[in-house]
């Protein structure tokens, strides 16, 4: 386990070493400790590590992540893991607005609750949030899952595309062509690996949930609404 | 982007440091504001007198035998404080008006930064460790205060442009954002018979939730009405005599966090603000609701 003193070592050194580390095998296991709110904590890291962050990090904490497994001990700013690749994101706390925003593959993982715009504009990422979610999360959604245990706020999935989104509390309100859709078998079954993942399966059961998705009706211009423009 | 820092106080033994705390507090936010600082700080009150902050560019000339010269106007006593390019008169609480107009006659060059019994408010440009040490803020006490730092995006870098602004007897607000319908606002404020003194937003927000209280409503409220009145990005924190407010625009894209001790009720743009106070480990912390007032008073 390397130990990696923010502090006292700063910034750049620290995305500077986890970045020298693409391609190698060894030194695996880290740990940053004194993070006192700090920005761009474990950004771009393109190697298969374990990062545990200890405390509470400020904005775009393990953004643009790739392989990586990256543990917040604590709570994140704003953008925790913003358009990560691949990899696992956990933050034990709670994240500030848009969390995973544009993420294009991997795990996020928010053990407390996320706040506004969580998920916005995904592009494959999966997240799973223990907690509630804010206003206008999931906004232009294109792909991935994003599994929410509590409740969702207003707006919810807000001129989305293809993404699919489970809550199991209440939706304050849903957004432009965002509608419930039925549940099948198949998205119980994806639902259960993604509680597993997010080592949320002893939280939430995937019956409990509900799907929403996109109406599919802002896709294409539709003449009826020429008038509008 | 701007920063803000707020410190609202519950143990009484922290007083003393409330303008360390503050200042350290506001030091932190300069990469979200480098461009000016301001500080709104409230102690005292309750003795019967009142003091208005009052800023000079050329304080070498305003400021001398400002205090016996004003003494000489409204026939009281005078205490005066002067800190860099403010001076803080403190006088009897019933001669503010007799206080005033002496002043805009002794010093017409004069601006007035605050009035009140508890309020004092320090704001000029500059980076905010250079505007902090200017103004000594590390030893100042107080029960609550507010601090801003300000990068301008809307209306031009002087001194009067930085926050926080007073509009009403102990009522500050700093503002991180921008509003779109504030020169209609402003409009209506002057017909209504407020004075501004520059073409900055925030100035209007301070003049509306004071037009507010005038209107008699609280300051609860004056933050609801300004939910449905203020168009643009906002988060305001506003301070009062005996209390400390926030509300946040229902978009609330504008950064915010507070936290909440048996000692304090903080607040800042950042998480980094508050990593320095008393406690912070503790701390019940979270992220204020959208569209949403909340309020902490003594």
């Amino acid at each position: 386990m390397q130990t990696f003193d923010l502090a006292a070592r700063g910034l750049r050194e620290l995305n500077q070493t986890l970045h020298t580390l693409n391609g190698t095998t060894n030194q695996t296991a880290w740990e940053i400790v004194n993070t006192r709110g700090s920005h761009a904590i474990a950004v771009g890291v393109d190697a298969p590590l374990d990062i545990t962050v200890r405390g509470t990090t400020g904005y775009y904490c393990a953004g643009m992540n790739k392989q990586a497994t990256i543990r917040v001990k604590g709570s994140t700013g704003p953008g925790v893991a913003e358009n990560m690749m691949s990899g696992t994101v956990i933050v034990d706390g709670d994240a500030s607005q848009y969390a995973g925003a544009t993420g294009r593959g991997g795990l996020l993982v928010i053990k407390g609750n996320a706040s506004s715009r969580c998920g916005i504009s995904m592009k494959g990422i999966d997240i799973v949030v223990h907690g509630n979610i804010g206003h206008m999360s999931a906004f232009m959604a294109q792909s991935g899952n994003m599994v929410v245990l509590g409740d969702a706020g207003d707006a919810l999935g807000d001129s989305l595309y293809e993404a699919r989104l489970f809550v199991r509390g209440s939706v304050k309100s849903l957004g432009a062509d965002c509608i419930e859709k039925e549940m099948r078998a198949e998205h119980l079954e994806l639902l259960e690996d993604l509680l597993r993942r997010g080592e949320a399966d002893a939280k939430a059961k995937p019956e409990e949930f509900r799907r929403y998705g996109s109406a599919r009706k802002l896709y294409n211009f539709n003449i009826d609404n020429a008038d509008a423009y | 982007m701007c920063g803000i820092v707020g410190l609202f106080l519950k143990d009484k033994s922290l007083e003393p440091k409330l303008g360390a705390m503050l200042a350290e507090m506001l030091v932190t936010m300069t990469d979200r504001g480098p461009d000016s600082a301001g500080l709104a700080i409230y102690g005292g009150g309750g003795d019967g007198l009142t003091k208005i902050t009052v800023q000079s560019s050329n304080p070498g000339k305003d400021f001398v035998d400002l205090d016996k010269d004003l003494k000489e106007a409204i026939g009281k006593p005078v205490a005066m404080k002067i800190k860099s390019t403010h001076a803080v008169l403190e006088f009897p609480a019933d001669q503010v008006d007799a206080a005033r107009s002496a002043l805009a006659h002794l010093r017409p060059s004069l601006k007035i930064m605050s009035v009140g019994d508890a309020l004092e408010i320090y704001k000029e440009v500059g980076l905010p460790k250079d505007v902090a040490q200017r103004f000594d803020l590390a030893k100042m006490g107080g029960t609550h205060g507010i601090g801003h730092t300000r990068m301008a995006t809307e209306s031009a870098v002087t001194t009067l442009g930085a926050h926080p602004f007073s509009t009403g007897p102990d009522q500050c607000l700093v503002h991180n954002g921008s509003l779109s319908n504030h020169n209609g606002l402003r409009r209506e404020l002057i017909r209504l018979g407020t004075t501004f003194e520059t073409q900055n937003d925030t100035e209007v927000a301070a003049a509306y939730v004071s037009q507010k209280l005038k209107e008699g409503q609280d300051l609860g409220q004056a933050l609801e009405s300004g939910l449905d009145d203020l168009d643009g990005f906002f988060t305001f924190v506003v301070g009062t005599k005996d209390g400390f407010g926030v509300v946040r625009d229902p978009i609330a894209c504008k950064p915010a966090v507070m936290a909440e001790t048996d000692q304090y009720v903080a607040f800042g743009s950042e998480y980094r603000a508050l990593v320095n106070l008393p406690g912070i480990e503790d701390a019940r912390v979270w992220e204020p609701e959208p569209a949403t007032v909340y309020f902490w008073n003594h």
